[in-house]
């Protein structure tokens, strides 16, 4: 053997024991999980690493109430406080108490005075956030009373979303694709968008705003003349999904039976739930959210001048039962619905 | 230590000379490109003698509307970023040359709504329909059979299928692969998604088979050719007649093994065959999705070849169908 052969050849087995050494020790970076969820040898499962589920874990703990509530106090809050509108029905030391922990759960760091007018006067409507809260304790009330077919018994607080935040994490904005000159369009896909994929950047305007179709497949063999959904519109479809698989860190798998995403039959009955999930936000977004758009400040609105929104995210947080599947509700039944006492 | 040189997966051999130049090109042909100059690296890979190169009118019709349709997608990805270079390279795995919506039907669509993608397609077909006929018409030169032309003629039929027969069939341009290389993969995935999953469309099966049997092939047939090198084993054309050792070890050995060898000839019928399947059948099953069958895991169904599974959880029902 000449020497370069020589050299080409230990050059050449290097090469194989980094990428050994890389794809084998460095790669797997954290243990993977994989619980199977139906039958075996179908690949129904929901993979997930075990370090990412830790954290989530860790970082979705309900908490404690603040107060005890109280049972003896009869006097009504709207006795003793003007314009409360809203939360009239509840105690005075009950109203108090959930006054003090909105601020534990929405302001923790601003005080009341984020919502309240900073000059004492707790009745006064001149800031925004105030009207803007009183929206979502309605919203809230609604969305236990009206949408238990996707919140169950277990319902929502301000908590579900906001999490300490004044404006919870995961809201979201409409978001066209920039506007080109002669070359340059992309249909409003072909960007990095949700995940890794280039999926349409846009879905939750598409489906959780407005009510473009989601179903996209044909229910029988042959073309049925009917179904006029493109490849395109699938592509939209499909973002909407890789946004609520990302929102709940679950697979396709935990709704669908990924041998044919449409058959309800062959479905876990999770698909159910988030089918009502995706007319909850929509209505959420139509009946409470939207409408706000001009309560709110200019600092508060997107690039097209919309409101924030909500989406899938914005309550689940990464967990398919936000806060675990905890329920807040017990401890705070006035969000129960509206005029709960 | 005494075989080493046969184990060793690069060229072990590189001529030097003068370089070959070809035999006299026929009336009317154009002139070869350079006169052969000679790489020690790709002599390890190859042959280690570049050129002359023959460009003729269909090479270099192919070249200029090749770069022309080139150009039509760079120059399109860029202005999507605002003309951004570093974006450019930033986000270049998700950019792409979009075709029309669905709307625009087979019409012309405007330019910066997939006229620009019409455009980029044209050339691109002319591109390629030059690269093919150049392959024709060079083998014809030699004196060669026509066996590379009609191979890419079968990647072409798919490409043809993607790009121009489903899309005229289906009555819409939408139907057609944008032009980027995370894109056309979220289409493709989205094809099997919207026409019930491409894993139940036969064809697509049957290409499935033909690609990875491909690659079986291609490795069983390198290896053993490099295992009975030592012997002459890759004088392969004089063994079709004139077996020899290298090519009786190389045939005992598989009959050992399997029980069935191929020949020195048949082997590379075995590999055309298996590569030009791939495409042929894999077009075929694009062809049917969408204009025959709509939705392939229903079709399954109905021809009994979908298999069914014990239920472990309660199916889902349908909310919509709830009222």
């Amino acid at each position: 053997m000449r020497r370069s052969d020589i050299r080409i050849a230990i050059l050449t087995l290097s090469g194989f024991i980094a990428i050994v050494f890389f794809g084998w020790v460095v790669g797997p970076r954290t243990p993977v999980e994989v619980e199977q969820v139906g039958f075996r040898g179908v690949a129904m499962e929901q993979v997930a690493f075990a370090d990412d589920k830790a954290a989530l874990m860790a970082a979705n703990v309900a908490p404690e109430p603040v107060y005890e509530r109280d049972t003896e106090d009869t006097t009504k809050a709207s006795e003793v406080y003007e314009n409360v509108q809203v939360l009239g029905d509840l105690s005075d030391a009950n109203f108090t108490r959930l006054m003090a922990q909105i601020t534990e759960w929405v302001s923790p760091e601003q005080g009341c005075a984020y919502c309240h007018n900073d000059e004492g006067n707790y009745a006064s409507d001149d800031n925004y956030a105030k009207i803007v809260s009183r929206r979502m304790l309605q919203m809230t009330q609604h969305i236990n009373s009206q949408w238990q077919d996707h919140v169950g018994a277990t319902g929502v607080t301000c908590y579900t979303c906001h999490r300490g935040n004044p404006v919870p994490q995961n809201i979201w904005f409409t978001n066209p694709e920039p506007r080109t000159v002669a070359l340059g369009w992309r249909d409003g896909q072909n960007a990095p968008g949700i995940g890794t994929m280039s999926l349409p950047t846009d879905p939750l305007t598409r489906f959780l705003l407005e009510d473009a179709p989601i179903r996209v497949q044909t229910t029988r063999a042959l073309p049925d003349g009917v179904n006029t959904q493109t490849i395109k519109a699938t592509e939209w479809t499909y973002a909407l999904m890789n946004h609520m698989s990302k929102s709940l860190g679950v697979n396709c798998t935990f709704c669908h039976n990924s041998r044919d995403f449409a058959v309800w039959e062959e479905s876990p009955p999770q698909r159910a739930v988030a089918w009502h999930g995706i007319r909850l936000s929509r209505d959420l977004n139509r009946q409470f959210l939207e409408p706000l758009q001009p309560v709110y400040p200019a600092h508060r609105l997107g690039a097209e001048g919309d409101a924030p929104k909500a989406s899938c995210a914005t309550c689940h947080n990464g967990l398919n039962k936000p806060l675990m599947g905890v329920s807040m509700l017990e401890t705070f039944p006035e969000l129960q619905a509206p005029g709960a006492n | 230590m005494a075989n080493i040189e046969y184990q060793n997966i690069f060229n072990q051999v590189q001529v030097r000379g003068p370089a070959e130049d070809g035999i006299a090109l026929p009336r009317g042909a154009w002139k070869r490109t350079g006169t052969g100059r000679f790489n020690h690296w790709l002599g390890k890979i190859g042959n280690a003698q570049i050129g002359p190169i023959y460009l003729g009118g269909l090479g270099l019709t192919s070249i200029i509307f090749g770069t022309l349709s080139l150009n039509i997608i760079g120059f399109n990805m860029l202005a999507s970023v605002d003309w951004n270079i570093l974006e450019f390279l930033r986000q270049f795995f998700w950019l792409a040359l979009e075709p029309p919506g669905p709307e625009h039907g087979l019409s012309m669509p405007p330019l910066n709504e997939g006229g620009w993608y019409l455009i980029s397609s044209l050339f691109l077909l002319i591109a390629v329909i030059a690269w093919w006929m150049r392959t024709w018409e060079r083998a014809h030169a030699l004196g060669m059979g026509k066996h590379v032309c009609y191979a890419f003629a079968s990647a072409i039929w798919l490409f043809l299928v993607l790009g121009l027969i489903r899309p005229l069939l289906m009555g819409s341009w939408a139907e057609a692969v944008p032009y980027g290389i995370f894109p056309h993969l979220d289409w493709t995935a989205a094809f099997s998604i919207r026409y019930g999953n491409l894993f139940y469309n036969p064809f697509h099966a049957l290409s499935i088979a033909f690609l990875y049997g491909s690659a079986v092939l291609f490795a069983m047939h390198g290896a053993t050719i490099l295992a009975v090198g030592r012997l002459g084993g890759e004088r392969e054309i004089e063994q079709i007649v004139d077996r020899g050792t290298a090519s009786e070890r190389a045939a005992l050995f598989w009959r050992w093994t399997m029980g069935f060898n191929a020949t020195m000839e048949s082997i590379h019928r075995w590999a055309w065959w298996f590569a030009v399947l791939v495409t042929l059948t894999g077009g075929i099953g694009i062809l049917l999705t969408g204009t025959v069958v709509d939705n392939w895991y229903q079709w399954a169904v109905d021809h009994q070849f979908a298999p069914s599974y014990p239920a472990v959880f309660p199916s889902a029902v349908d909310p919509s169908a709830a009222g």
